[in-house]
């Protein structure tokens, strides 16, 4: 019997329903995950995606294609497969896919974590018979911190800077993270500044109804920005250029689940890095998996190798690695970063907002 | 436990040399002494001892986790230090304590040293005790601790600015108290903090003054960089062990550079040092020669690395000492005089140069031996000397200003190795393995092979010369080219081509390719090379007769 989804060039591929998932060529119709540029490419006929995801794919992909919709756990039948949308808890509108035919499911479960974040819904468990998992922390080195404790972290930096009149820079994608952390802070140590490419898509959040503190775009063509109390939110593209220079005397971290490692923080040179992830960590995965009772489980992009044989040997599944096409692990100095950065720090909004959508098209990603 | 826990971190966060000196200061000035000696012991950098095996900790780790040895070796892999992937793999402990309160002086005793020679029961007890006490942060620190890695990023200028701050004495003093002293205990570290002078009659060496590299080829432009040669003393190269001898009181006593006692390593040197009058110091190049020939650094590491020397390697690799300068005469410090001036007062101590030495193994009496001057009478001159170099067996010229003050450390200016130019062939990347610390889980540890007869034959193993943006490229470019994971090394389907730079062939059973080449590393990833434009294991037997 042929499998319900198929590898083929240009991705997962439902062959009874005529549809692909998060394809990264251009394909008549696209079922979104989320709205990372390694998920979702600009250029397909058309996107089915969740409703709370819609207006944030929209920013990215642009205009033109035509964006259906689901609500949560809503079904519709492509082609006489089932589909639903089940929040997966990576980012606003983020989701796995349900696809049931002929009494098999399958769940493609796209990036996710099972941590609270106030800025999405909470991943939600789905049973199902095969399992597609991501693995981008699969090793069980990778245990974040409770989310209290991270954010006391944040705010112990950023008033320590605040009181020595150093400016805070936390760089994290524009896409998810930084909004999460946006949410995450106390707003009462200070002004919470963004870089253009990050205040765009807080401005798809807050249209999409999510509850965000007051946040400043870092003026275009600025010579100078802030009086050394703020937390400004930028991707980590910024670095090496000189937009940093804005603000004067500053501490700058970095926000990712690769600072966990002591050595990927000296070799990034980061004086500080917060240790938190818009995906899933080891043991994360582990209770995702055992949660959505699988009997099979197709592990892919990350540390896929080593999950994979660590399912078969300690739980007897049936797991194996999906080749995707960026084959490489993750590595920290790429994968993570490759979600859907595209950024410049042109002074002009217009001008940045076409060059961040033309460069989505061809983001490589892992 | 707390605070030496708290000054790694603080060290680690920083690039500031003010940051890390002024994380020193606070912490020797308030540190009891004990702990202060043994946290000084572990930041110079000496030799520390491992009181139980990676392995056996990888095992209990594996055993601790529930986690599949495999497993606990992939993760290990990946984050490039044992003592960081154990921290994060354990069990968070039930309450987090700081060492239970304990001193790092107390901790080191009784969960390092006394484990030594200890069962493996009783080290796994401790272990296995102090886990399910310390937090992941100080687990990591313990762990180094344990199996003697524990490296800071400051160097022993730092610690001594650090001391001298506050002990209120000068940097330069507090070098030299820091040197080669043993410093066991508390009442030694409350010493080193007297600010009154230091006993004169005291073994210690001088901080050694370090020559910095020429990277200058072109004889215009060192004679343009260094002006007049008249004002420059030249001297060969020598690829020996840098020492100094010190004879005092009714003491003789051999240094190596990172000053250890080594007299135990070199009898023959010690024992000829006796001879030379008391309040003698003599810095120079311990050498191994056996019939003539110079042996080159691999034997004397051979020397170097033993406690007892046997009468047998004593016969095998016989030693001398060539002196350059002398540092103090009669008891009186001699580094601020000129160097002509030491240089002649040398010449009065050690009258036989080197290269007349007679032929056949040195002679009991004869095994200390004066540097020549090469003498030439222009820069072109002295070029073309050193264009003889390899020849000779040597590695260049030295160059010192004749009216430079014997200084610490590697100030520039004065002192200059105007090494020849290496040997280079364009070699194919094979295997890479993940590198450690700041390259931890990135693929920085190349090896690389040379064609022949349509294969290729691994030659070397290197790794420095790249940016780290490069080993970034690189490290993907493996990743998705390896053929077969062995561990942690990769076999890669050969698509890139690296410089790689050498000091020197020779015939070894080493490597499949029966070749051996000295000091290798890469100089520039050629990126506009194919691997079938990479040099032959011909070209570089070639090299062989080239470096006679």
């Amino acid at each position: 019997m042929r499998d319900l989804l198929e590898l083929t060039p240009e991705g997962l591929y439902c062959p009874q329903g005529d549809f692909h998932v998060d394809p990264w060529r251009r394909v008549p119709r696209a079922v979104i995950t989320h709205a990372h540029a390694d998920h979702a490419r600009a250029g397909c006929d058309r996107y089915l995606c969740s409703s709370a995801g819609k207006l944030v794919l929209r920013s990215r992909i642009g205009a033109g294609s035509p964006i259906d919709t689901l609500r949560w756990r809503e079904p519709v039948s492509l082609n006489g497969v089932r589909v639903s949308l089940h929040p997966a808890g990576h980012l606003l509108g983020s989701a796995q896919v349900r696809i049931e035919r002929g009494g098999l499911t399958w769940v493609v479960s796209g990036d996710y974590k099972l941590q609270a974040d106030p800025t999405c819904d909470p991943f939600e468990h789905v049973e199902c018979d095969v399992f597609v998992s991501e693995s981008t922390f699969g090793l069980p080195v990778y245990r974040w911190q409770a989310p209290e404790g991270i954010t006391a972290e944040i705010d112990t930096w950023w008033r320590a800077n605040r009181d020595a009149g150093r400016t805070s820079v936390l760089l994290a994608y524009s896409l998810g993270k930084a909004q999460r952390l946006a949410a995450m802070v106390d707003p009462s140590i200070g002004p919470i500044m963004a870089h253009g490419a990050v205040m765009k898509l807080v401005e798809a959040y807050r249209a999409s109804g999510v509850r965000l503190p007051p946040i400043d775009r870092v003026p275009p063509r600025a010579r100078r920005v802030g009086d050394g109390r703020g937390l400004v939110i930028a991707p980590p593209s910024v670095l090496g250029g000189s937009w940093l220079r804005l603000f004067g005397e500053s501490s700058v971290a970095l926000a990712s689940g690769w600072m966990m490692l002591r050595g990927v923080r000296r070799r990034r040179g980061f004086e500080k890095g917060f240790a938190v992830s818009d995906h899933a960590d080891f043991p994360g995965l582990l209770t995702a998996i055992d949660a959505s009772r699988a009997g099979r489980v197709l592990v892919t992009h990350g540390f896929s190798e080593p999950l994979a044989r660590f399912l078969r040997e300690t739980r007897g599944l049936d797991a194996t690695v999906l080749p995707t096409r960026f084959t490489g692990e993750s590595s920290p100095d790429a994968a993570e970063e490759a979600e859907g950065e595209a950024v410049d720090d042109d002074p002009e909004p217009l001008a940045e907002a076409v060059e961040a959508d033309a460069d989505f098209g061809i983001g490589e990603a892992s | 436990m707390k605070r030496f826990t708290d000054l790694y971190w603080r060290l680690d966060a920083t690039t500031s040399t003010n940051e890390k000196v002024a994380a020193l200061r606070d912490y020797f000035a308030t540190a009891p002494h004990a702990d202060a000696a043994c946290a000084l012991a572990v930041l110079s950098g000496g030799r520390q001892m491992r009181s139980v095996s990676s392995g056996l900790l990888r095992e209990w780790a594996a055993a601790a986790t529930g986690l599949p040895a495999w497993m606990v070796e992939e993760c290990y892999a990946h984050v490039g230090d044992l003592a960081e992937t154990l921290a994060l793999l354990l069990p968070d402990p039930s309450a987090a304590t700081d060492g239970a309160g304990a001193s790092l002086a107390d901790v080191m005793q009784t969960t390092i040293h006394d484990l030594r020679g200890a069962s493996e029961e009783r080290k796994r007890e401790v272990v296995a005790e102090v886990w399910s006490r310390l937090a992941p942060r100080e687990r990591i620190v313990w762990h180094k601790l344990l199996t003697g890695g524990c490296r800071v990023g400051v160097s022993r200028t730092l610690v001594a600015r650090a001391l001298a701050e506050v002990a209120g004495v000068d940097q330069a003093v507090m070098a030299h108290r820091l040197t080669g002293g043993s410093l066991a205990d508390g009442e030694a570290f409350a010493r080193l903090l007297d600010a009154a002078p230091t006993d004169a009659d005291s073994r210690r060496p001088y901080p050694f003054f370090l020559a910095s590299a020429l990277d200058r080829n072109a004889v215009g432009e060192v004679a343009e960089d260094l002006g007049p040669l008249a004002d420059w003393q030249a001297e060969w190269k020598w690829d020996g062990m840098r020492a100094q001898i010190v004879r005092r009181g009714d003491d003789a006593t051999v240094w190596s550079r990172g000053e250890e006692l080594v007299s135990d390593a070199f009898p023959e040197i010690a024992a000829a040092a006796a001879r030379l009058p008391p309040g003698t110091v003599l810095d120079g190049e311990l050498l191994a020669v056996r019939e003539g020939t110079l042996l080159g650094f691999g034997s004397l590491s051979k020397r170097a690395g033993r406690v007892r020397v046997t009468k047998k390697i004593l016969e095998e690799i016989p030693c001398l000492f060539v002196a350059y300068d002398q540092l103090e005469a009669g008891g009186e410090d001699l580094r601020d005089r000129p160097l002509a001036e030491r240089r002649g007062m040398l010449e009065r101590i050690v009258t036989t140069p080197f290269d007349s030495m007679p032929a056949g193994s040195p002679a009991d009496a004869v095994r200390l031996f004066l540097s020549p001057l090469v003498i030439a009478d222009s820069w072109d001159g002295l070029a073309g000397l050193r264009a003889g170099s390899r020849a000779r067996g040597v590695e260049g010229l030295m160059l010192k200003r004749r009216n430079s003050p014997y200084r610490v450390g590697r100030t520039r200016g004065d002192w200059w190795k105007w090494k020849i130019e290496p040997l280079e062939i364009d070699a194919v990347l094979l295997y890479a393995q993940a590198g450690h610390g700041r390259r931890a889980g990135l693929h920085s540890d190349y090896t690389l092979g040379l064609w022949q007869d349509g294969r290729l034959v691994t030659v070397a193993k290197a790794y420095s010369g790249l940016s780290d943006d490069e080993i970034v490229e690189i490290d993907r470019i493996v990743r998705a080219t390896t053929l077969e994971k062995h561990g942690p090394v990769r076999i890669c389907r050969p698509t890139l081509v690296m410089q790689l730079a050498f000091e020197g062939v020779a015939r070894s059973t080493r490597h499949k390719s029966g070749l051996a080449v000295r000091f290798p590393r890469i100089v520039r990833w050629r990126r506009d090379k194919e691997p079938a434009e990479a040099g032959t294991l011909a070209d570089l037997e070639r090299m062989i007769d080239a470096g006679r």
